[in-house]
């Protein structure tokens, strides 16, 4: 275990500290005072490694991650998780704009709201299977040409449904599924995608997901699964197969 | 060091840059170390070729003199720019700008600070009576053109532009900005990547008591430019930041906008949301795109725009650029990344992320004459 006082240090040190402590064997590191150092977590590898972090961390959280579990006590700014291939990244507050951009691997979980761009190029094959769960709400373009994985949103904490998701949802979406805790207004969607009620095998798949979420934020779990999701799927795994050339 | 008149081919620059806004709604003055330490957390959305700030409330002794901060690639520029200054206003006081050379600037043109008004019987009013603000707008536009190797960078009253070529915690070590006390202050770090960065095109952009910083990039340049030429506002700074602030004091101090129409014409909604609003507001909107079309920004923004009222920080019509704000008490702080809010202000409030094209607007807390009447939105 090591505890590292991030304050007034540049990314570029407090990034050469954790990796080097990984290379030693270190598991488990706390991150003190960080203050916008971008790129934390970036590339770093071992399923077993834990870092926690104190303060509102830079862009680029775990970008590329491949294993380790990330948990922020704080908000965090953009793109989290870009491109990410495996692991966990936690965040106790909001996250910024562009979460988990091309996510190929690995959960993200958000107790609060998160900002536009969500899950865009989101992808997954076989065991690649990139989870996004938000707490709260979340702004414009959610989901927008997403291919795989699963996106859940819960709008936890607000009540009026049409206040929690933006315009351009899920357009472009030809693959994975959105599954949300509160039907929407269907005139809102995009043109590629399809709403269901979601099923048993659906809600038996969520639920070990639904778990760990709600276990990871101390939220009773029953305030979450306590009623009926609803899923989007794309209608079509080619969308703008004939955009320029007729059918 | 570049020369001020430059000559650069590109029409425009296209950058990633940092911005931030503090404003105490009071009008309680800091001095300039808090918004240094919060912009120099955003020192890696800069590259060190452009850092700049402007700060409202600093001149109160001569607030109601045009205060003009101009920088001069040498002498004999300064001497034929002081005669027009001579010729046209009263001078009441003059001085170098105060500053401190580093190891990190030191190559930096010669910079001084007038604070003026127009003569009463000055030439030009042989020709037509422009009022006050007119003639300063004009005499900006004048010198930035036609006087080689001078260029007038601030001529509000009571506040002032500090900028040039460096990263912006050196730049605010340059001007000493710890022993300048102002209650609204914004800052912003520069990444030119079409052009190179001298000391005129660093932000913020200023005309009168307009101010704006902005990261992005207004692909909308070439027609906003032709537009504004139309109305007499000369584009010579090659950059497209420019653009916003001559908008804005087209639409507000010519046109008589309230603030919230004008911001709203630089980033009004779509048409298929101006169509589900009520009739008021739709007559509005599409009266307000037909007229102003040729001033709406496209492309990638976020700016903070002050003024002498108070401070707008927005987004452009999809979010393109981030922008967060807080408030804590009187102070709202606007910035591109939270941590540097956070390093000013630890626990604010309330931090938020305005949405795509909904102005954060703050006034200061006193009376003031609403021009154009009250519209709601």
């Amino acid at each position: 275990m090591i505890t590292i006082d991030a304050v007034g240090m540049h990314y570029r040190e407090l990034n050469v500290l954790i990796k080097e402590g990984i290379k030693r064997g270190i598991k488990k590191f706390f991150l003190e005072n960080v203050n916008g150092q971008y790129y934390i977590g970036d590339g770093i590898k071992g399923d077993d490694v834990v870092i926690t972090i104190n303060g509102v961390p830079g862009n680029d959280l775990g970008a590329f991650m491949d294993g380790p579990t990330l948990i922020v006590n704080n908000n965090v700014q953009d793109n989290i998780g870009n491109t990410m291939n495996a692991g966990k990244i936690l965040v106790k507050g909001d996250a910024g704009d562009v979460v988990g951009y091309g996510m190929r691997g690995g959960r993200i979980y958000i107790l609060g709201d998160a900002g536009y761009r969500i899950g865009i190029h989101m992808k997954g094959y076989d065991e690649q299977f990139p989870v996004i769960i938000i707490g709260g709400k979340v702004g414009s373009f959610f989901a927008e040409y997403m291919a795989g994985g699963i996106i859940v949103l819960l709008g936890l904490n607000d009540n009026n449904s049409d206040e929690f998701y933006g315009e351009y949802f899920a357009t472009g979406m030809h693959g994975g599924t959105i599954y949300l805790r509160k039907k929407i207004d269907f005139s809102k969607y995009s043109k590629e995608v399809e709403l269901y009620e979601a099923d048993e095998d659906d809600m038996i798949f969520l639920k070990k997901y639904l778990i760990e979420y709600s276990d990871s934020f101390n939220i009773p779990r029953g305030q979450i699964m306590g009623k009926p999701f609803y899923k989007i799927v794309p209608s079509s795994a080619r969308p703008y197969a004939h955009l320029y050339t007729s059918a | 060091m570049l020369k001020l008149k430059n000559e650069f081919s590109l029409e425009r620059d296209i950058s990633g840059c940092g911005l931030c806004g503090i404003i105490n709604s009071k009008k309680i003055k800091t001095n300039g170390s808090d918004i240094k330490k919060a912009i120099s957390i955003e020192h890696d959305r800069g590259n060190g070729l452009g850092g700049g700030f402007a700060v409202y409330g600093n001149y109160p002794d001569y607030a109601e003199l045009y205060a003009f901060h101009i920088m001069y690639d040498n002498l004999s520029a300064k001497k034929d720019v002081e005669e027009y200054l001579k010729n046209n206003f009263i001078i009441e006081k003059e001085e170098p700008i105060p500053t401190f050379k580093t190891s990190k600037i030191y190559d930096h043109p010669y910079l001084h600070r007038y604070f003026i008004k127009p003569k009463s019987d000055r030439q030009d009013k042989l020709f037509h009576e422009l009022g006050d603000d007119d003639f300063v707008v004009n005499s900006v536009m004048l010198i930035n053109q036609n006087y080689n190797g001078a260029y007038v960078f601030s001529s509000g009253k009571n506040m002032g532009a500090f900028k040039g070529v460096g990263y912006p915690e050196d730049i605010a070590d340059f001007y000493k900005l710890e022993e300048i006390e102002g209650y609204m202050w914004t800052a912003h770090n520069r990444f030119p990547t079409n052009t190179p960065g001298w000391w005129g095109g660093a932000h913020p952009f200023t005309l009168l008591d307009w101010s704006v910083v902005h990261n992005g990039e207004i692909s909308s340049y070439g027609i906003n430019k032709r537009y504004l030429e139309m109305y007499k506002y000369n584009l010579s700074l090659k950059t497209d930041t420019e653009v916003i602030t001559y908008i804005l004091d087209l639409l507000i101090r010519k046109h008589g906008l309230p603030i919230r129409l004008a911001v709203t014409v630089l980033a009004s909604p779509f048409y298929h949301n101006i169509d589900k609003m009520d009739k008021n507001k739709k007559e509005l909107l599409i009266a307000l795109r037909q007229i102003y079309g040729s001033a709406l920004l496209n492309g990638p923004f976020a700016i903070v725009f002050s003024y002498s009222n108070g401070m707008i920080a927005m987004n452009d019509r999809i979010k393109l650029r981030p922008l967060i704000a807080a408030t804590m008490g009187h102070f709202t702080y606007v910035a591109s990344e939270e941590a540097a809010i956070r390093a000013v202000c630890p626990s604010p409030d309330s931090v938020w992320s305005p949405k795509a094209g909904e102005p954060v607007m703050v006034e200061f807390e006193e009376p003031m004459l609403q021009k154009g009447g009250l519209v709601s939105l």
